[in-house]
Protein backbone atom coordinates (compact mmCIF):
# COMPACT_ATOMS: atom_id res chain seq x y z
CA UNK A 1 0.00 0.00 0.00
CA UNK A 2 1.49 3.32 -1.08
CA UNK A 3 1.02 6.21 1.30
CA UNK A 4 0.55 8.76 -1.42
CA UNK A 5 -2.49 10.81 -0.52
CA UNK A 6 -3.11 12.84 2.59
CA UNK A 7 -6.00 10.51 3.46
CA UNK A 8 -3.71 7.51 3.32
CA UNK A 9 -1.07 9.23 5.45
CA UNK A 10 -3.67 10.00 8.12
CA UNK A 11 -4.84 6.40 8.08
CA UNK A 12 -1.27 5.14 8.31
CA UNK A 13 -0.61 7.33 11.35
CA UNK A 14 -3.87 6.32 13.01
CA UNK A 15 -2.91 2.66 12.58
CA UNK A 16 -0.03 3.28 15.00
CA UNK A 17 -2.68 3.47 17.76
CA UNK A 18 -3.55 -0.20 17.20
CA UNK A 19 -2.24 -2.77 19.68
CA UNK A 20 -2.13 -6.53 19.46
CA UNK A 21 -5.37 -8.08 20.70
CA UNK A 22 -7.43 -4.90 20.38
CA UNK A 23 -11.11 -4.88 19.46
CA UNK A 24 -11.47 -1.78 17.29
CA UNK A 25 -14.29 0.18 15.69
CA UNK A 26 -13.39 2.20 12.60
CA UNK A 27 -15.69 5.00 11.45
CA UNK A 28 -16.73 5.74 7.90
CA UNK A 29 -14.28 7.49 5.53
CA UNK A 30 -10.58 7.86 6.38
CA UNK A 31 -10.88 5.69 9.54
CA UNK A 32 -12.01 2.75 7.39
CA UNK A 33 -8.67 2.96 5.56
CA UNK A 34 -6.85 2.24 8.82
CA UNK A 35 -7.67 -1.43 8.24
CA UNK A 36 -5.16 -1.39 5.37
CA UNK A 37 -2.30 -0.51 7.73
CA UNK A 38 -2.62 -3.13 10.45
CA UNK A 39 1.01 -4.20 10.95
CA UNK A 40 1.96 -7.71 9.85
CA UNK A 41 1.70 -10.17 12.70
CA UNK A 42 -0.62 -7.98 14.77
CA UNK A 43 -4.04 -9.38 15.61
CA UNK A 44 -6.77 -6.78 15.65
CA UNK A 45 -10.47 -7.61 15.50
CA UNK A 46 -12.64 -5.03 13.79
CA UNK A 47 -16.11 -4.34 15.15
CA UNK A 48 -18.97 -3.25 12.92
CA UNK A 49 -21.81 -1.71 14.93
CA UNK A 50 -24.50 -3.28 12.76
CA UNK A 51 -23.59 -6.59 14.36
CA UNK A 52 -20.23 -8.13 13.55
CA UNK A 53 -16.88 -8.75 15.20
CA UNK A 54 -14.25 -9.73 12.64
CA UNK A 55 -14.60 -7.61 9.51
CA UNK A 56 -12.59 -9.02 6.63
CA UNK A 57 -11.58 -7.51 3.28
CA UNK A 58 -14.07 -6.41 0.64
CA UNK A 59 -15.40 -9.45 -1.21
CA UNK A 60 -14.48 -10.68 -4.66
CA UNK A 61 -17.35 -10.35 -7.14
CA UNK A 62 -18.55 -13.90 -6.56
CA UNK A 63 -18.48 -13.53 -2.76
CA UNK A 64 -20.82 -10.53 -2.48
CA UNK A 65 -23.66 -11.25 -0.04
CA UNK A 66 -26.48 -8.78 0.67
CA UNK A 67 -26.74 -10.09 4.24
CA UNK A 68 -23.15 -9.14 5.02
CA UNK A 69 -22.38 -5.43 5.18
CA UNK A 70 -20.43 -3.00 7.34
CA UNK A 71 -21.78 0.10 9.08
CA UNK A 72 -21.14 2.09 5.90
CA UNK A 73 -23.50 -0.34 4.12
CA UNK A 74 -20.63 -1.68 2.02
CA UNK A 75 -20.45 -5.37 1.20
CA UNK A 76 -17.68 -7.09 3.17
CA UNK A 77 -16.35 -10.50 4.20
CA UNK A 78 -15.47 -11.88 7.62
CA UNK A 79 -12.26 -13.23 9.09
CA UNK A 80 -11.84 -16.59 10.79
CA UNK A 81 -13.35 -16.50 14.26
CA UNK A 82 -15.92 -13.81 13.47
CA UNK A 83 -19.27 -13.52 15.26
CA UNK A 84 -22.64 -11.94 14.52
CA UNK A 85 -25.06 -10.36 17.00
CA UNK A 86 -27.98 -7.95 17.14
CA UNK A 87 -27.82 -4.15 17.41
CA UNK A 88 -28.64 -4.06 21.13
CA UNK A 89 -25.80 -6.46 21.94
CA UNK A 90 -23.49 -4.56 19.59
CA UNK A 91 -24.03 -1.27 21.39
CA UNK A 92 -23.79 -3.03 24.72
CA UNK A 93 -20.23 -3.87 23.69
CA UNK A 94 -19.64 -0.22 22.85
CA UNK A 95 -21.19 1.44 25.91
CA UNK A 96 -19.93 -1.30 28.19
CA UNK A 97 -16.34 -0.33 27.50
CA UNK A 98 -15.46 -3.54 25.67
CA UNK A 99 -14.25 -1.78 22.54
CA UNK A 100 -10.59 -0.92 23.10
CA UNK A 101 -10.32 1.77 20.46
CA UNK A 102 -12.65 3.79 18.24
CA UNK A 103 -11.26 5.89 15.39
CA UNK A 104 -13.63 8.36 13.82
CA UNK A 105 -13.81 11.54 11.78
CA UNK A 106 -14.64 14.96 13.24
CA UNK A 107 -15.81 18.41 12.23
CA UNK A 108 -14.48 20.03 15.42
CA UNK A 109 -12.60 18.92 18.53
CA UNK A 110 -12.19 21.09 21.62
CA UNK A 111 -9.22 21.28 23.98
CA UNK A 112 -11.25 19.47 26.65
CA UNK A 113 -11.98 16.56 24.30
CA UNK A 114 -15.47 17.51 23.16
CA UNK A 115 -16.28 16.40 19.63
CA UNK A 116 -18.79 17.62 17.03
CA UNK A 117 -19.20 15.44 13.97
CA UNK A 118 -22.88 14.88 13.18
CA UNK A 119 -24.69 18.10 12.50
CA UNK A 120 -24.26 21.46 10.83
CA UNK A 121 -27.24 23.70 11.64
CA UNK A 122 -28.97 24.99 8.53
CA UNK A 123 -27.85 22.05 6.47
CA UNK A 124 -29.84 18.86 6.09
CA UNK A 125 -29.14 16.72 9.10
CA UNK A 126 -28.50 13.08 8.29
CA UNK A 127 -28.33 11.77 11.82
CA UNK A 128 -25.70 10.69 14.31
CA UNK A 129 -25.90 6.97 13.60
CA UNK A 130 -23.74 5.23 16.18
CA UNK A 131 -21.24 8.06 16.73
CA UNK A 132 -22.65 9.28 20.06
CA UNK A 133 -22.53 5.78 21.52
CA UNK A 134 -18.99 5.17 20.27
CA UNK A 135 -17.51 8.36 21.69
CA UNK A 136 -19.31 7.80 25.01
CA UNK A 137 -18.40 4.15 25.36
CA UNK A 138 -15.14 3.12 23.72
CA UNK A 139 -12.13 2.88 26.06
CA UNK A 140 -10.03 5.14 23.85
CA UNK A 141 -11.34 7.48 21.16
CA UNK A 142 -9.15 8.88 18.38
CA UNK A 143 -10.36 11.63 16.05
CA UNK A 144 -8.88 11.85 12.56
CA UNK A 145 -9.58 15.04 10.64
CA UNK A 146 -8.17 17.85 8.55
CA UNK A 147 -6.53 20.50 10.69
CA UNK A 148 -8.59 23.32 9.22
CA UNK A 149 -11.91 23.63 7.40
CA UNK A 150 -12.33 24.69 3.77
CA UNK A 151 -12.10 28.36 4.73
CA UNK A 152 -8.82 27.72 6.56
CA UNK A 153 -10.32 28.06 10.06
CA UNK A 154 -8.99 25.81 12.82
CA UNK A 155 -11.06 22.70 13.64
CA UNK A 156 -9.19 22.42 16.95
CA UNK A 157 -11.04 24.87 19.17
CA UNK A 158 -11.25 26.12 22.74
CA UNK A 159 -14.94 25.18 22.67
CA UNK A 160 -16.83 23.44 19.86
CA UNK A 161 -19.26 25.69 18.00
CA UNK A 162 -21.30 22.96 16.32
CA UNK A 163 -23.77 20.76 18.24
CA UNK A 164 -21.80 18.17 20.17
CA UNK A 165 -21.56 14.44 19.57
CA UNK A 166 -19.99 13.92 22.99
CA UNK A 167 -18.29 15.74 25.85
CA UNK A 168 -14.76 15.15 27.11
CA UNK A 169 -14.41 11.93 25.19
CA UNK A 170 -11.58 12.39 22.68
CA UNK A 171 -8.16 11.10 23.76
CA UNK A 172 -6.06 11.81 20.65
CA UNK A 173 -6.45 13.96 17.52
CA UNK A 174 -4.57 13.21 14.31
CA UNK A 175 -4.49 15.80 11.53
CA UNK A 176 -2.41 16.13 8.37
CA UNK A 177 -0.21 18.58 10.28
CA UNK A 178 0.20 17.11 13.75
CA UNK A 179 -0.87 14.75 16.51
CA UNK A 180 -2.29 16.04 19.80
CA UNK A 181 -3.12 14.30 23.02
CA UNK A 182 -6.07 15.72 24.95
CA UNK A 183 -5.22 16.63 28.53
CA UNK A 184 -8.78 16.70 29.83
CA UNK A 185 -7.79 17.59 33.38
CA UNK A 186 -5.78 20.60 32.27
CA UNK A 187 -8.30 21.52 29.56
CA UNK A 188 -5.65 21.76 26.86
CA UNK A 189 -4.04 19.79 24.08
CA UNK A 190 -0.50 18.46 24.07
CA UNK A 191 1.27 18.62 20.71
CA UNK A 192 3.20 15.36 20.60
CA UNK A 193 4.11 14.96 16.90
CA UNK A 194 4.59 17.10 13.83
CA UNK A 195 3.97 15.58 10.43
CA UNK A 196 6.97 15.78 8.04
CA UNK A 197 7.90 19.31 6.96
CA UNK A 198 5.35 20.95 9.29
CA UNK A 199 6.74 23.65 11.60
CA UNK A 200 5.71 24.78 15.07
CA UNK A 201 4.97 28.19 13.55
CA UNK A 202 2.54 26.61 11.11
CA UNK A 203 0.73 24.85 13.96
CA UNK A 204 0.58 28.06 15.96
CA UNK A 205 -0.93 29.89 13.02
CA UNK A 206 -3.57 27.26 12.31
CA UNK A 207 -4.66 26.10 15.77
CA UNK A 208 -7.26 27.92 17.86
CA UNK A 209 -7.19 25.53 20.83
CA UNK A 210 -4.79 26.01 23.73
CA UNK A 211 -1.91 23.54 23.60
CA UNK A 212 1.50 22.87 25.00
CA UNK A 213 4.37 21.37 23.05
CA UNK A 214 5.87 18.10 24.21
CA UNK A 215 7.24 16.48 21.08
CA UNK A 216 7.97 12.80 21.42
CA UNK B 1 -49.30 -23.77 17.41
CA UNK B 2 -49.25 -22.81 13.74
CA UNK B 3 -48.71 -19.07 13.38
CA UNK B 4 -48.05 -19.16 9.67
CA UNK B 5 -50.13 -17.06 7.32
CA UNK B 6 -50.25 -17.24 3.55
CA UNK B 7 -49.20 -13.74 2.72
CA UNK B 8 -47.84 -10.47 4.04
CA UNK B 9 -51.22 -8.85 3.33
CA UNK B 10 -53.02 -11.42 5.48
CA UNK B 11 -50.56 -10.88 8.32
CA UNK B 12 -51.05 -7.11 8.25
CA UNK B 13 -54.82 -7.53 8.25
CA UNK B 14 -54.70 -9.94 11.20
CA UNK B 15 -52.39 -7.57 13.06
CA UNK B 16 -54.96 -4.80 12.70
CA UNK B 17 -52.72 -2.39 10.81
CA UNK B 18 -54.57 0.90 10.43
CA UNK B 19 -54.02 4.66 10.25
CA UNK B 20 -52.04 6.28 13.01
CA UNK B 21 -50.30 3.25 14.51
CA UNK B 22 -46.64 2.95 15.53
CA UNK B 23 -44.62 0.40 13.60
CA UNK B 24 -41.17 -0.94 14.47
CA UNK B 25 -39.39 -1.96 11.28
CA UNK B 26 -36.20 -4.03 11.42
CA UNK B 27 -33.13 -3.76 9.22
CA UNK B 28 -29.94 -1.75 8.91
CA UNK B 29 -29.76 0.18 5.66
CA UNK B 30 -31.37 -2.24 3.22
CA UNK B 31 -29.86 -5.26 5.00
CA UNK B 32 -32.42 -7.45 6.73
CA UNK B 33 -35.43 -5.27 5.98
CA UNK B 34 -38.88 -6.92 5.82
CA UNK B 35 -39.27 -6.07 2.16
CA UNK B 36 -42.42 -8.11 1.52
CA UNK B 37 -44.22 -6.62 4.52
CA UNK B 38 -43.22 -3.10 3.46
CA UNK B 39 -44.66 -3.70 -0.01
CA UNK B 40 -47.86 -5.08 1.51
CA UNK B 41 -48.07 -2.15 3.91
CA UNK B 42 -47.97 0.19 0.94
CA UNK B 43 -50.96 -1.68 -0.53
CA UNK B 44 -53.00 -1.26 2.67
CA UNK B 45 -52.84 2.52 2.27
CA UNK B 46 -52.58 2.91 6.07
CA UNK B 47 -51.36 6.44 6.73
CA UNK B 48 -50.24 8.81 9.51
CA UNK B 49 -47.87 6.07 10.58
CA UNK B 50 -45.09 6.53 13.09
CA UNK B 51 -42.22 4.33 11.98
CA UNK B 52 -39.33 3.43 14.26
CA UNK B 53 -36.47 2.18 12.09
CA UNK B 54 -32.73 2.78 12.14
CA UNK B 55 -32.84 4.11 8.56
CA UNK B 56 -35.47 5.19 6.04
CA UNK B 57 -34.55 3.02 3.08
CA UNK B 58 -33.59 4.58 -0.24
CA UNK B 59 -35.87 6.57 -2.55
CA UNK B 60 -37.29 3.56 -4.38
CA UNK B 61 -36.80 0.64 -1.99
CA UNK B 62 -37.56 -0.24 1.59
CA UNK B 63 -39.25 2.42 3.68
CA UNK B 64 -38.60 4.94 0.91
CA UNK B 65 -41.64 3.40 -0.79
CA UNK B 66 -43.87 4.51 2.09
CA UNK B 67 -42.39 7.99 1.97
CA UNK B 68 -43.31 8.18 -1.72
CA UNK B 69 -46.92 7.42 -0.84
CA UNK B 70 -46.84 9.84 2.13
CA UNK B 71 -48.00 7.10 4.50
CA UNK B 72 -45.42 7.97 7.15
CA UNK B 73 -46.08 10.96 9.41
CA UNK B 74 -43.11 10.53 11.71
CA UNK B 75 -39.81 8.66 11.61
CA UNK B 76 -37.72 7.70 14.64
CA UNK B 77 -34.25 6.88 13.30
CA UNK B 78 -30.52 7.27 13.86
CA UNK B 79 -29.46 7.98 10.28
CA UNK B 80 -31.45 8.94 7.17
CA UNK B 81 -28.69 10.19 4.87
CA UNK B 82 -29.39 7.81 1.99
CA UNK B 83 -32.82 9.16 1.17
CA UNK B 84 -33.31 12.33 -0.90
CA UNK B 85 -37.10 12.25 -0.74
CA UNK B 86 -36.84 12.15 3.05
CA UNK B 87 -34.97 15.44 2.96
CA UNK B 88 -37.64 17.10 0.79
CA UNK B 89 -40.52 15.89 2.95
CA UNK B 90 -38.75 16.89 6.14
CA UNK B 91 -37.83 20.37 4.94
CA UNK B 92 -41.39 20.97 3.68
CA UNK B 93 -42.80 19.95 7.06
CA UNK B 94 -44.70 16.91 5.73
CA UNK B 95 -42.62 14.55 7.82
CA UNK B 96 -41.66 14.65 11.48
CA UNK B 97 -38.34 13.27 12.57
CA UNK B 98 -36.84 12.20 15.88
CA UNK B 99 -33.16 11.37 15.85
CA UNK B 100 -32.07 8.78 18.37
CA UNK B 101 -28.46 7.57 18.70
CA UNK B 102 -28.22 4.10 17.21
CA UNK B 103 -27.33 2.33 20.44
CA UNK B 104 -29.99 4.19 22.37
CA UNK B 105 -32.55 3.24 19.72
CA UNK B 106 -31.63 -0.44 19.98
CA UNK B 107 -31.65 -0.35 23.78
CA UNK B 108 -34.96 1.52 23.94
CA UNK B 109 -36.51 -1.27 21.87
CA UNK B 110 -34.82 -3.93 23.99
CA UNK B 111 -36.11 -2.19 27.13
CA UNK B 112 -39.60 -1.93 25.65
CA UNK B 113 -39.64 -5.65 25.00
CA UNK B 114 -38.16 -6.57 28.36
CA UNK B 115 -40.47 -4.54 30.57
CA UNK B 116 -37.83 -2.00 31.58
CA UNK B 117 -39.29 1.40 32.41
CA UNK B 118 -36.27 3.38 31.26
CA UNK B 119 -32.49 3.36 31.60
CA UNK B 120 -29.54 5.69 32.10
CA UNK B 121 -27.04 5.80 29.27
CA UNK B 122 -23.86 7.87 28.90
CA UNK B 123 -24.66 8.28 25.21
CA UNK B 124 -25.57 11.84 24.25
CA UNK B 125 -24.79 13.47 27.57
CA UNK B 126 -24.07 17.16 26.97
CA UNK B 127 -25.41 17.00 23.39
CA UNK B 128 -28.70 18.08 21.79
CA UNK B 129 -30.25 14.62 22.31
CA UNK B 130 -30.08 15.07 26.10
CA UNK B 131 -31.99 18.35 26.07
CA UNK B 132 -35.07 18.17 28.30
CA UNK B 133 -34.10 14.76 29.67
CA UNK B 134 -33.24 13.83 33.22
CA UNK B 135 -29.52 13.35 33.83
CA UNK B 136 -27.69 11.98 36.82
CA UNK B 137 -24.23 11.12 38.01
CA UNK B 138 -23.54 7.47 38.75
CA UNK B 139 -20.10 6.55 40.07
CA UNK B 140 -18.65 9.80 38.83
CA UNK B 141 -19.97 9.53 35.28
CA UNK B 142 -22.89 11.42 33.76
CA UNK B 143 -25.88 9.60 32.28
CA UNK B 144 -29.10 10.49 30.44
CA UNK B 145 -32.47 8.89 31.16
CA UNK B 146 -33.96 7.27 28.07
CA UNK B 147 -37.43 5.74 27.82
CA UNK B 148 -38.49 2.42 26.34
CA UNK B 149 -40.07 2.14 22.91
CA UNK B 150 -43.02 -0.09 22.22
CA UNK B 151 -44.83 -0.43 18.94
CA UNK B 152 -48.32 -1.48 17.96
CA UNK B 153 -46.85 -3.72 15.30
CA UNK B 154 -43.29 -4.86 14.58
CA UNK B 155 -42.26 -5.95 11.09
CA UNK B 156 -39.12 -8.08 11.15
CA UNK B 157 -37.23 -10.26 8.72
CA UNK B 158 -35.31 -13.43 9.52
CA UNK B 159 -33.66 -15.93 7.24
CA UNK B 160 -35.38 -19.05 8.56
CA UNK B 161 -38.36 -19.50 10.83
CA UNK B 162 -40.60 -22.33 11.90
CA UNK B 163 -44.38 -22.26 12.08
CA UNK B 164 -44.27 -21.65 15.82
CA UNK B 165 -42.44 -18.39 15.11
CA UNK B 166 -38.91 -19.33 16.16
CA UNK B 167 -36.46 -17.25 14.14
CA UNK B 168 -32.90 -17.59 12.93
CA UNK B 169 -31.24 -14.61 11.33
CA UNK B 170 -28.35 -14.67 8.90
CA UNK B 171 -25.11 -12.71 9.20
CA UNK B 172 -25.48 -8.94 9.70
CA UNK B 173 -29.16 -9.07 8.71
CA UNK B 174 -29.99 -9.67 12.37
CA UNK B 175 -29.34 -6.06 13.49
CA UNK B 176 -32.51 -4.34 14.76
CA UNK B 177 -34.78 -7.27 13.91
CA UNK B 178 -33.98 -9.06 17.14
CA UNK B 179 -34.72 -6.26 19.64
CA UNK B 180 -37.69 -4.98 17.65
CA UNK B 181 -39.27 -8.43 17.47
CA UNK B 182 -39.70 -8.26 21.25
CA UNK B 183 -41.09 -4.75 21.52
CA UNK B 184 -44.52 -4.62 19.87
CA UNK B 185 -48.04 -5.73 20.74
CA UNK B 186 -48.03 -7.79 17.54
CA UNK B 187 -44.85 -8.95 15.79
CA UNK B 188 -44.96 -10.20 12.23
CA UNK B 189 -41.93 -12.05 10.91
CA UNK B 190 -41.22 -12.70 7.26
CA UNK B 191 -38.66 -15.34 6.37
CA UNK B 192 -36.91 -16.71 3.30
CA UNK B 193 -37.38 -20.29 4.50
CA UNK B 194 -40.41 -21.39 6.51
CA UNK B 195 -39.92 -24.81 8.08
CA UNK B 196 -41.81 -27.24 10.30
CA UNK B 197 -41.37 -27.04 14.08
CA UNK B 198 -38.51 -29.32 15.07
CA UNK B 199 -36.44 -28.48 12.03
CA UNK B 200 -34.49 -25.79 13.86
CA UNK B 201 -31.94 -26.65 16.53
CA UNK B 202 -33.32 -25.15 19.77
CA UNK B 203 -29.76 -24.20 20.72
CA UNK B 204 -29.42 -22.01 17.63
CA UNK B 205 -32.66 -20.01 17.77
CA UNK B 206 -32.11 -16.23 17.99
CA UNK B 207 -35.70 -15.06 18.59
CA UNK B 208 -37.85 -17.55 20.51
CA UNK B 209 -41.41 -18.03 19.24
CA UNK B 210 -43.08 -16.26 22.17
CA UNK B 211 -42.28 -12.90 20.57
CA UNK B 212 -43.79 -13.70 17.18
CA UNK B 213 -47.53 -13.57 16.45
CA UNK B 214 -47.61 -14.19 12.70
CA UNK B 215 -45.01 -15.68 10.36
CA UNK B 216 -44.92 -15.88 6.59
CA UNK B 217 -42.61 -16.90 3.82
CA UNK B 218 -41.79 -13.82 1.75
CA UNK B 219 -43.14 -14.11 -1.78
CA UNK B 220 -40.07 -12.52 -3.37
CA UNK B 221 -36.72 -11.26 -2.17
CA UNK B 222 -34.79 -8.64 -4.08
CA UNK B 223 -32.29 -8.09 -1.22
CA UNK B 224 -30.94 -4.99 -2.84
CA UNK B 225 -27.36 -3.94 -2.01
CA UNK B 226 -26.80 -0.30 -1.14
CA UNK B 227 -23.01 -0.10 -1.57
CA UNK B 228 -21.71 -2.98 -3.62
CA UNK B 229 -17.99 -2.85 -2.84
CA UNK B 230 -15.52 -5.42 -4.16
CA UNK B 231 -11.78 -5.79 -4.23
Amino acid sequence: MKSGSSRERLAERAAKELRDGFYVNLGIGIPTLVANYVPDGMNVILHSENGLLGIGPFPHDDEVDPDLINAGKQTITTVTGASYFDSAASFGMIRGGHIDLAILGALEVSQSGDIANWMVPGKMVKGMGGAMDLVAGAKRVVAVMTHTDKSGASKLLKECELPLTGKRCIDLVITEKAVFEVDKAANRLILIELMPEVTLEEIAASTAADYVVDLK
Amino acid sequence: MDKSVASAAEALEKAGVKDGITLLVGGFGLCGIPENLILALRETGAKDLTVVSNNAGVDDFGLGLLLQTRQIRKMVSSYVGENKLFEQLYLSGELELEFVPQGTLAERCRAGGAGIGGFYTPTGYGTPVAEGKETREIDGKMYVLEMPIRGDVALVKAHTGDKHGNLVYRMTARNFNQPMATAAAVTIAEVEELVEPGSLDPDQIHTPSIFVKHILKGAHYEKRIEQRTTR
